[in-house]
């Protein structure tokens, strides 16, 4: 049984696995943190947010300053989906963000009797309906119910 | 109190009752002081039920029957915020910036108006809480049919010190029953600088007003001596009567529908139907932290402003749920800075924590103090979000926001895997006041201070299926109104210049990109004296992040050109009405204009005519990776000028035709798989990559406060000013030094002074410096 747990990430009930939603990539241990199955980037912010008022004549110049914010982007090594971003002071410890209890999960699930991939989607209204299949085994995502 | 034997130091004696009895009223009578009470304020949990509500509950009360009462009282209150809205004389009245709510008799909120500040709910039990313990057997105050009671300090229970409250009994046969409440940001509140919102203030006393919870009207009349004293505290003596009189005429029209509905239903139902909606909201919220997965999130924030200087200071926050427990705990936050007004009341952070989940959580739910009721949360008083009596709290909002944003941003992770959501999968809401405060002699020659609508601008977060509403609401008030500048051009001197035209770029990237924001120029005009201040963090650390593989918000400048007139400049050449930040800070147009950046903490500024300031609004962030947006999206973006070629093609890796803005299909199919490529090829594995990036403690020249990491949150690092120099402190947050950060101007004369002195010597020149 897989749970989606965010856009990106199922975890596999089976194997406790982080697993990458759109290409099935193994990202280890699921009672630990996904990012360690990761590859990260340090990225200049400026790049993300380029300057709209010249930098050569401004400090301020609507770009975050780099010696104060560095943008982290974790990608899944196989497919190389961003599957995170995190806005951080330069040398700060990325921050492990989610760590889920795997027994209490596989109790949830059980007492729900359902498959996680056909009941989850994103909250109220037709709009938010989706599919949380895996993309990579031929789904896409389209209304299944 | 009561006097154990260690106390009286002779172990044989023990107090008889008698004796305990004077004791405790020697006590009483010469209490020195009743500040703000740590059992009231630190417990934000519903009363314990009391014995006549047990008795009223126990009577039997229909659920069709409560729900009638609900209903009315909803419809009640909602007639009331609309009085409130038409004929309050404060702006944010004017632009819904206020609640209305009815109160059990010991100060849980029952129900919130539907429209207006959610944040209300969870605060205003505080104040009443403090005049049942300490006013209603006080023979000098009393509580009686006809009382109002007014406050605004937030040490007390507020949403901040801007807000001005109306808190009226409901009594039956001298027994008070419920509560009644109108609240508005009443803006001006005698602050160091006008607006009520002082980024400057450096001690509590700057702050402004610092009514504690008052009895302003008295059995119907209005007393004239208080009313005085705060008109007289104030700027805008005009606004505080008039509010006043409109917030209790609201109240007055909803303890008239009470009154119909005591009629109807009888007293012991309407009190039972009280109880039993805030007992029911919390009963409900537990069963809904029930259905989250077992685990915890965790959510740093990185505050990049006093106001006054640029630090980095940190809001922490681990939320972990346990069955039906939700615990929610800010270790590692950063320390209260005792001269700046960033700090925020433990009460006003948990306010706009309610705010998170009763907007963006669980809308459905009624508007009531159960909602956070059964929520823990783990503080320690002293940190920034936690601020001890001492420190000031003008801008507790940049405190208070940041509470909202760790419980909004962390849901999204904390809800995806649940079947029932009961709101969407959303990216962070904007959370700034990006907008002008401002002050002065107005044009028909009244002292006025207060803000413009634009902070009810925000840029939406994405959802995961559609992009972020661009400048849609605030986050505290999801139907709140941007307002005609034309309108309030009629009372203030001055105009905006540019209106609400969307700044390029200025977008939260992603799969769903952001709601995006606006931006603003004023200048003042037709005024002997004006001036305009901002209250904004965010120049320098974006704000808001983006959520799953999405990016944050830009950072935002304060962009100004002195020296000038800009009504003299288009009278004689129209042409030069043309004004956007872009192109008046690039080409800098107007020759002797001084063109200045800075950050967004603009202490009060005077502002003389036609001189440009200019801002803009935030955008919310981005949902997923940039690389799945549409390209027809990207294309749409582009024609319509929100976004850059250089966006584009280096984040959305899209082809198109720059004639026609036809996307290439192949091309941008090819261009993003070697997007994917290139991430993979840069990207280091988690564990080499924290080797080179990670250090031990926070970068030297950097003032930064709060933990380092989250393997030890207890530690935080501060920035310590013992002698001349800035210097590194670690420890835990009861055992650093107090943190005061020094005058940036006196530190500038030094460090100029410092180099006069290197320059002299470098040169051999010999000046006698007297001190």
């Amino acid at each position: 049984m897989r749970v989606p747990m965010t856009e990106y990430l199922y975890i596999d009930l089976s194997t406790e696995q982080w697993v990458c939603r759109p290409c099935g990539h193994n990202l280890g241990d699921a009672r630990g943190s996904y990012k360690e199955g990761t590859l990260v980037y340090d990225r200049d912010p400026r790049e993300i947010h380029p300057p709209i008022i010249d930098p050569e004549k401004y400090e301020f110049t609507f770009s975050p300053d780099p010696a104060y914010c560095r943008i982290l982007e974790y990608c899944c090594p196989k497919c190389g989906t961003q599957m995170e971003t995190e806005y951080l002071p330069p040398g700060h410890p990325p921050t492990i963000d989610m760590i889920w209890d795997i027994d209490a999960l596989r109790t949830q699930w059980e007492e729900r009797g359902e498959d996680p991939e056909l009941v989850v989607d994103y909250g109220p209204g037709e709009n938010a309906v989706t599919d949380m299949r895996s993309t990579h085994e031929g789904h896409h995502n389209h209304s299944h119910r | 109190m009561t006097l154990t034997t260690n106390d009286t130091g002779n172990p044989q004696e023990i107090l008889s009752a008698q004796e305990q009895q004077w004791v405790d009223k020697f006590m009483d009578e010469t209490t020195l002081f009743l500040g703000p009470d740590p059992e009231i304020m630190r417990n934000h949990q519903i009363h314990a039920r009391t014995a006549y509500e047990d008795e009223c509950i126990s009577k039997g009360i229909s659920p069709l029957e409560m729900d009638r009462i609900r209903k009315r009282l909803a419809g009640s209150l909602d007639e009331a915020f609309e009085m409130c809205e038409s004929m309050g004389a404060a702006p944010g009245a004017k632009w819904a910036d206020l609640s209305v709510a009815v109160y059990t008799a010991e100060g849980d909120v029952t129900y919130l108006s539907n429209r207006g500040v959610i944040a209300f709910s969870a605060v205003l039990h505080h104040p009443i809480r403090y005049i049942m313990k300490n006013w209603k057997d006080e023979p000098t105050v009393g509580i009686h049919p006809g009382d109002g009671f007014f406050h605004n300090d937030s040490r007390y229970g507020m949403v901040h010190n801007t807000d001005q409250s109306m808190l009226v009994p409901v009594m039956r046969d001298g027994q008070i029953i419920a509560w009644v409440g109108a609240t508005i940001h009443e803006g001006e509140n005698g602050a160091c600088e006008p607006g009520g919102m002082p980024s400057g203030s450096e001690t509590p006393f700057d702050d402004g007003l610092r009514a504690s919870p008052i009895k302003i009207v008295e059995r119907g009349h209005l007393r004239r001596d208080l009313l005085t004293f705060l008109q007289h505290s104030t700027r805008d003596p005009k606004l505080m009567l008039a509010d006043i009189k409109v917030k209790m005429g609201a109240v007055r029209r909803v303890i008239e529908s009470v009154d119909r509905i005591i009629e109807e239903v009888g007293q012991e139902s309407f009190v039972a139907a009280l109880r039993v909606t805030v007992e029911n909201v919390e009963v409900e919220v537990r069963r809904r932290i029930k259905e989250l997965p077992d685990g915890t999130v965790t959510f740093n924030q990185f505050m990049d402003s006093t106001l006054k200087e640029n630090i980095l200071i940190k809001f922490a926050c681990k939320i972990t749920v346990k069955g039906d427990r939700l615990i929610v705990d800010l270790t590692g936050t950063g320390p209260e800075i005792l001269n700046r007004a960033i700090n925020s009341p433990l009460g006003s952070t948990k306010a706009f924590m309610t705010q998170a989940i009763l907007s963006y959580w669980w809308p459905d739910l009624p508007r009531s103090t159960g909602a956070l009721s059964p929520i823990e949360v783990i503080s320690e008083e002293h940190s920034w979000a936690d601020a001890g009596y001492d420190a000031p709290v003008g801008q507790s909002l940049q405190g208070s926001f940041r509470g909202f944003s760790a419980l909004q941003t962390a849901y999204a992770k904390l809800q995806f895997s649940t079947p029932k959501k009961y709101s969407n999968v959303i990216a962070p809401w904007f959370n700034q006041i990006n907008d002008f405060l401002w002050g002065g002699t107005t044009q028909h020659g009244e002292q006025v201070g207060n803000l413009c609508a634009d902070l009810n601008g925000m840029g939406g977060g994405a959802k995961a299926f559609r992009d972020g509403e661009d400048a849609v609401a605030p986050l505290f008030c999801a139907m709140a109104d941007i307002a005609e500048q034309e309108v309030m051009e009629e009372e203030v001197p001055f105009l905006q210049l540019v209106s609400k035209r969307l700044v390029r770029d200025n977008q939260g990237f992603g799969k769903y990109r952001g709601g995006m924001g606006y931006e603003m120029i004023v200048a003042s005009r037709g005024t002997p004296n004006w001036g305009f201040m901002t209250v904004t963090s965010g120049s320098k650390f974006s704000s808001i992040t983006g959520m799953f593989g999405g990016y944050g918000c830009p950072t935002y400048p304060l962009s100004i050109v002195k020296g000038i007139n800009i009504y003299d400049i288009i009278r004689k050449d129209p042409s030069q009405f043309d004004l956007s930040i872009e192109r008046i800070m690039n080409e800098q147009p107007y020759e002797g204009g001084s063109y200045q950046s800075a950050h967004m903490g603009l202490q009060f500024d005077v502002a003389k005519e036609g001189e440009l300031y200019m801002i803009s609004q935030g955008s919310g962030g981005g949902y997923g990776d940039v690389l799945e947006r549409d390209p027809e999206m990207v294309a749409t973006d582009l024609q319509l000028d929100r976004i850059s070629a250089q966006v584009a093609t280096d984040l959305y890796a899209v082809v198109w035709n720059p004639e026609t803005f036809v996307v290439d299909v192949q091309g941008t199919k090819d261009a993003r798989a070697e997007a994917r490529k290139r991430r993979i090829a840069r990207g280091t594995p988690f564990r080499e990559f924290i080797k080179d990036f990670v250090t031990e403690e926070p970068p030297a020249d950097l003032l930064y406060y709060g933990s380092w990491g989250q393997d030890n949150d207890e530690e935080v690092f501060a920035t310590h000013w013992g002698g001349q120099e800035p210097q590194r402190v670690k420890g835990k947050l009861s055992e650093i030094p107090l943190v005061m950060i020094p005058d940036r101007r006196v530190l500038k004369i030094e460090a100029q002074d410092k180099r006069i002195r290197e320059l002299e010597a470098k040169y051999g020149e010999t000046v006698l410096h007297k001190s």
